[in-house]
């Protein structure tokens, strides 16, 4: 395998040898080669200032999609193409029409916030625009801005949206696309760093291989996690595999009644699949985080290290979702739920990945709800994140599954309170006599998001308006997303 | 940058037109720097802080070798290694650079490690041995008020009985409430890079709003005279007063490394560090008890403010005068007393933030209005309207100063009917009427703040301008440029005066050694203070080059006009740059000093009273929210402003400091919770945790509009008025509005308790208790 990342900057092959498995592109670009228009703002993924662009070949094409550079590994631009805010400009110096339009709406005080601005407009402007304000809402929920009050920069993103903008990475897309295929002909990547070791695979059998030789190596996916062990707990990894590279776990399909979700499969790759069979489950990947940190983060991932507030577990393990386990001496599947066995303690044995996630299909009269609480709608971990996955004959509950996030050091099954339902009526009175049960499935914590008591209370309270939103569907329920209640 | 259309009369950049940011290109476009974008030289050290983990303890031991030996070390800087004063505070001397024997707060600076790189410096700080004894901690106001535990003593002012005005009206009412404080969230965090120089010399790039602050503070700490020392501020990422005071103990750290070490140093906080080292806004306790008449009309009122100061007095002293100063906001109250504790605890020691006290004082009488509104049963801008400041009478604040430019009524009444104030609120009773789950709701608040640095002396400022033989201009000035477009304003207003397009003007960094013993850009007061001084420097030289050109042409002085560019001199037409080089031959000085200090403004900090203000900046707002009732989540839906920025500078840079400022104080009053574990560690340290406004927060519709009648009364640079801090306040509304809908519950019969943030966890507590108070009412009224 090779021992060199090569990657594409500024319309050149780079090729780079030694590098630390865990220098951040930012670190890279900031103070290895003195491009310092990209900022630091909060090393966590949470602010944007770092926003850059990754070219990408999908299907075929040329796809650009904002990532944080703040944790993002050097390594892991292997085979695609980095744009920067100093690459915008066109050859005889003048702004990008995003710049441009910044400018002109007044969208920069400050200006520290603006790089990462400016290049998530480029890559929305590459990508399908939409002048709709809940899709810039979308498009700039990872770009953090504490002096404009964002009105100017979603002007400057609704006009560029119905602009016709064709810019000098159009003209060179044929160029790029041809660097880009050159730099995927080989097997991966595998080297060592001053005692280090980092690896990017290609082949599924590859990763069982390098796994079995390196049992406690850290996996890596979209880094939207562990590239936070690096730059806030400041752990040194002592190996780093990479899974973005391997294509079969970028393939996402429905299989007879399964949805199967390859574990390399990015939240934002997932979101309109997720979306088109439950609609809810849609709109929870629109809550998950950011738009820079969806491109980035992976469902398998946000599965594998077990967070007790991960988003997506309590709709899977409502929607009774299947994992599939593979090691070098072969695969075991079990439900999810089994997966999550205490905090911090999930049931992978060394030398084990998550290859992927069998997720059902919807069926008769089946409802399926899942909400997220937390301080702020976007970019905001859950104080509390609940899912309902319910099937009804004729007003009698014939299956319930409920799970919760943010309730105990794993997500949880509420399953007295499950018990409690199942075989009742389907009423108000029933619901209102089982909501006790809940405090017997749940003890939860008080932490910085939220109280024990607010936990609880609001868990109770969104089973109260599951019931409303199946009973009584014309009531106003929601104030953002799908469906929600119209303001004025 | 923005072509604009302007006649060909008209120079680019004039003033009261909007103009971009003049750093909007290069900020666009990666370009524009700060201070970590310097390039960094080969010997650069970098400089990591080891902080304290103890909220209140004596230091029993620090040993430091194992730190000193780690790999890439050079320097470990501990008090014992400070020439001079080991103190970086703005007044008090308590703010050490580094703890002797004693720490006070979780995150106050023990020692500095000074390595090649970031990584060995942060590496070795973690092999010091740092042993406490541990000391009980105070960490909140109640346990602070229940110990008496001030950093400075509690102040008051009263007019007339207060007491017995309340005991005597026909209405009572109290109330009680906690304001959080606010981590300021500028998005470059705090940072200094210094270069060492010869004769002990340093210059120092800080991220700072009070340059002078810094450089005294930094030759004191090295035992340096003042003039050993140059601050060098192009631009700062956000400061929004978190760089008023706390940045000297960074940039003393990087000096005293440079100096010892004869190498460049480079200190930066990252995210975390920051938020847990440096102060944020006081967060306040606020009762009020008042007595009022059947319209609502106060008759007495007792105020009652304690804030958390932290563990030094830093800017506390004026904080909470200026809380003190804003309780009244726009109203009048005869009989009143303004009781203020100014709490030491063993946090971080809080510092300035926009608004500076006035946000936390001027809540209490929005709270107030509201709960009179909901007690009468009225529309609370009627009760707001019947308490408002008159113009003849009724217009002398609690202390002491006449308003003589009071344009609230008018404004309320104009915002009133241009956002349909009256008829939305029917309609979103008849919402809520119809909906179970969620409520909406309205409110209107106003907002008065008074502009000027309450320390008199402090209201002066300095420009250096210069005319080179080209023709082009540099302009230099103490005012520092955070983003609000001080420096674009500063441009405009000398470019005006010379009348000569913009671009012909350099906008330079503020430096020390430019323009001396400056004030902090604070207090609203950037372009009042340093567009006066930068028009008396462009007028000096404008008068000598009139009085050049009418002496060499034989003409008076009032036949010289300067137009775009130009010079006419009767029927003489001559490019500004040409008359320049004319006078410079003829030995005519192309350099001027302007200075500027507020007029009328005088105050006695013993008694609280005076004319601290030179004038007072108007504004009010409309908020409409939605809240769920099962959850406490909310959203802000709709907003309508209308803000006096006097005849505005640049109306472009002023809507923008609007918008801004107003979606930073919903945020303060929403989202953003800073919340301490028992131990008084901050938990909400990252943006993770800490929750500023994001993209969508901003509410769906949003009218804004400058008050066009706005002209101030006073004759401020071009008639214009500050507008930095007054629109954070305008989003009082959004906190009332969030009551509003909580009341909903009730069927209006409960004003609620709520405290800021409103967290949703806080709404939907507010609500649970409104509805388990409506029940009792209910039962109550159907026993009777």
């Amino acid at each position: 395998m090779r021992q060199t990342i090569r990657f594409v900057h500024k319309g050149e092959i780079v090729e780079l040898e030694n590098i630390d498995p865990t220098r951040t592109v930012l670190n890279y670009l900031r103070y290895d080669i003195g491009l310092t228009g990209t900022k630091e703002g909060c090393a966590e993924g949470d602010c944007g200032a770092c926003t850059v662009v990754l070219g990408e070949l999908h299907d075929g094409s040329l796809r650009y999609q904002a990532v944080n550079a703040c944790i993002l590994f050097l390594p892991t631009l292997d085979g695609k193409e980095l744009i920067t805010v100093e690459d915008l400009k066109s050859d005889d110096g003048g702004l990008h029409p995003v710049q441009q339009a910044m400018v002109e709406a007044n969208g920069t005080q400050c200006g520290f916030c603006t790089p990462g601005f400016v290049m998530s407009l480029f890559a929305e402007i590459h990508g399908n625009p939409s002048s709709g304000r809940h899709h810039i809402d979308n498009v700039l929920a990872g770009n953090l801005c504490r002096c404009t009050g964002y009105g100017p920069i979603v002007d400057a993103a609704g006009k560029l949206a119905e602009a016709q903008i064709q810019d000098k990475f159009h003209d060179q897309q044929t160029r790029t696309i041809e660097q880009l295929k050159e730099l995927q002909q080989d097997d991966g990547i595998s080297y060592e760093w001053q005692g280090r070791r980092y690896a990017a695979p290609k082949k599924l059998e590859d990763l069982a291989r390098i796994l079995k030789e390196n049992p406690t190596a850290t996996i890596l996916a979209g880094a939207t996690d562990v590239g936070l062990w690096v730059t806030k707990l400041h752990q040194t990894l002592e190996t780093v595999i990479y899974i973005g590279q391997i294509e079969e776990l970028r393939q996402m399909e429905s299989v007879s009644d399964i949805l199967v979700i390859g574990a390399g499969v990015s939240y934002s790759d997932a979101w309109d699949k997720l979306a088109q069979y439950y609609p809810d489950f849609g709109e929870l990947i629109r809550r998950i985080a950011s738009t820079q940190i969806r491109n980035s983060g992976t469902i398998g991932g946000n599965i594998a290290n077990g967070s007790p507030i991960g988003d997506t577990p309590p709709a899977l393990i409502a929607l009774d979702s299947r994992l599939i386990l593979r090691s070098h001496s072969g695969s075991r599947e079990m439900p999810l739920e089994d997966f999550f066995i205490d905090y911090g303690k999930q049931d992978l044995v060394p030398g084990e990945f998550v290859e992927k996630i069998h997720v059902p299909l919807p069926s008769a009269n089946q409802h399926f709800a899942t909400y997220k609480i937390s301080k702020r709608f976007d970019q905001d971990i859950s104080a509390v994140c609940a899912a309902f996955n319910l099937t009804l004959d004729s007003g009698t509950v014939e299956k319930i599954r409920i799970c919760y996030g943010g309730m105990a050091g794993t997500p949880k099954r509420a399953r007295k309170t499950e018990a409690a339902l199942i075989g009742q009526p389907w009423s108000e009175a029933i619901l209102e006599s089982t909501l006790a049960a809940m405090a017997e499935d749940y003890e939860p914590m008080t932490d910085m998001r939220a109280s024990s008591t607010y936990r609880m209370k609001s868990a109770q309270n969104l089973l109260r308006k599951f019931f409303i939103e199946t009973t009584a569907p014309d009531t106003e329920t929601r104030i953002v997303g799908e469906g929600q209640v119209a303001y004025g | 940058m923005a072509e604009r259309h302007h006649t060909s009369t008209e120079i680019k950049g004039k003033i009261h037109k909007p103009l971009a940011h003049d750093s909007a290109a290069k900020q666009v476009s990666g370009e524009a720097y700060y201070i970590d974008d310097l390039p960094e030289p080969k010997d650069l050290l970098h400089l990591y802080v080891a902080q304290s983990k103890k909220a209140h303890a004596k230091i029993t031991k620090l040993d430091v070798s194992a730190v000193r030996n780690a790999p890439g070390v050079v320097l470990v800087l501990t008090a014992d290694d400070v020439p001079g004063v080991n103190d970086a505070s703005p007044i008090a001397g308590d703010d050490p650079v580094f703890a002797e024997d004693l720490v006070e707060c979780v995150g106050q600076s023990i020692f500095a490690v000074a390595a090649d790189s970031i990584e060995q410096a942060r590496a070795a700080a973690s092999l010091a041995v740092v042993e406490y004894d541990e000391l009980p901690a105070i960490l909140t106001i109640e346990r602070a008020l229940a110990a008496e535990s001030y950093i400075l003593p509690p102040r008051e002012i009263t007019r007339g009985d207060a007491r017995e005005a309340i005991l005597e009206a026909k209405h009572r009412l109290t109330g009680q409430f906690e304001m959080g404080g606010q981590d300021h969230f500028y998005l470059e965090g705090q940072i200094a890079y210094a270069v060492p120089g010869e004769d002990g010399d340093v210059f120092i790039h800080t991220s700072t709003q009070h340059p002078t602050e810094v450089q005294h503070n930094v030759a004191r700490f090295l035992d340096v005279p003042d003039n050993s020392i140059t601050a060098n501020v192009r631009r700062m990422g956000g400061a929004f007063g978190g760089k008023e005071t706390q940045g000297a103990w960074y940039a003393a750290m990087v000096a005293l490394a440079a100096t010892l070490s004869g190498r460049p140093a480079k200190l930066r906080l990252d995210r975390d560090d920051d938020m847990i080292m440096t102060g944020k806004r006081h967060d306040f306790i606020a009762k009020y008890d008042v007595g009022f008449d059947d319209e609502g009309r106060v008759a007495g009122v007792e105020f009652d403010l304690a804030s958390r100061c932290g563990r030094s007095a830093d800017l506390s002293a004026a904080i909470n005068d200026r809380a003190m100063f804003h309780v009244d906001n726009c109203y009048y109250f005869e009989n009143v007393s303004i009781y203020s504790r100014r709490c030491k605890t063993h946090t971080v020691s809080n510092t300035a933030f926009r608004g500076f006290g006035g946000p936390q004082g001027m809540l209490v009488p929005e709270r107030m209005m509201d709960a009179i509104a909901s007690y009468l049963k009225k529309d609370p801008v009627e009760i707001r309207q019947a308490n408002f400041y008159g113009t003849a009478n009724r217009n002398v604040t609690p202390y002491g100063m006449t308003i003589e430019d009071n344009i609230a009524p008018e404004i309320v009444s104009e915002l009133v009917s241009t956002s349909k104030y009256a008829s939305r609120r029917e309609k979103i009773r008849v919402f809520n009427q119809t909906s179970p789950v969620l409520k909406k709701g309205i409110a209107l608040t106003p907002v008065k703040f008074g502009i000027s640095f309450t320390a008199t002396h402090f209201n002066q400022a300095g420009a250096l301008l210069h005319v080179y033989t080209d023709g082009s201009v540099m302009i230099n000035h103490g005012g520092t440029e955070m983003g609000q477009g001080l420096y674009t304003k500063v441009a405009q207003v000398v470019a005006e005066v010379l009348q000569v397009d913009i671009d012909q003007i350099k906008i330079t960094a503020t430096r020390t050694d430019k323009v001396p013993n400056t004030s902090a850009t604070a207090a609203s007061s950037g372009s009042d203070l340093n567009g006066k001084a930068a028009e008396a420097a462009a007028q000096t030289i404008k008068d000598r080059l009139i009085a050049f050109a009418a002496e060499k042409y034989n003409v008076s002085e009032s036949d010289i006009h300067f137009t775009r560019n130009q010079v006419r001199i009767q029927e003489i037409e001559l490019a500004f740059k040409d008359l320049v080089k004319e006078a410079y031959f003829n030995r005519i000085s192309l350099s001027a000093a302007g200075y500027y200090k507020t007029p009328k403004i005088h105050y006695d900090a013993k008694t609280l009273t005076g004319r601290p203000f030179y004038y007072f900046s108007y504004g009010a707002a409309v908020s409409e929210v939605i809240i769920d009732t099962l959850t406490g989540e909310y959203k802000v839906t709709a907003v309508d402003i209308l803000h006096d920025t006097g005849k505005s500078l640049n109306p472009a840079i002023d809507l923008g400091q609007i918008e801004g400022g107003f979606i930073q104080g919903m945020g303060w009053l929403t989202t953003e919770e800073l919340y301490f574990d028992d131990q008084g560690v901050l938990k909400t340290h990252a943006p993770s945790t800490y929750k500023i406004p994001a993209c969508s927060d901003r509410p769906e519709i949003f009218n804004m509009k400058i008050y066009e009648a706005g002209e101030n009364v006073e004759e401020t640079i071009y008639k214009s008025k500050a507008v930095g801090e007054p629109p954070l306040m305008l989003a009082n509304s959004v906190f009332n509005a969030l009551a509003d809908a909580v009341s909903s519950v009730s069927d209006y019969r409960v004003y609620p308790d709520l405290d800021a943030p409103a967290t949703p966890e806080r709404v939907l507590m507010a609500v649970d208790r409104l509805q388990d108070q409506a029940a009792q009412v209910s039962g109550s009224e159907a026993a009777q």
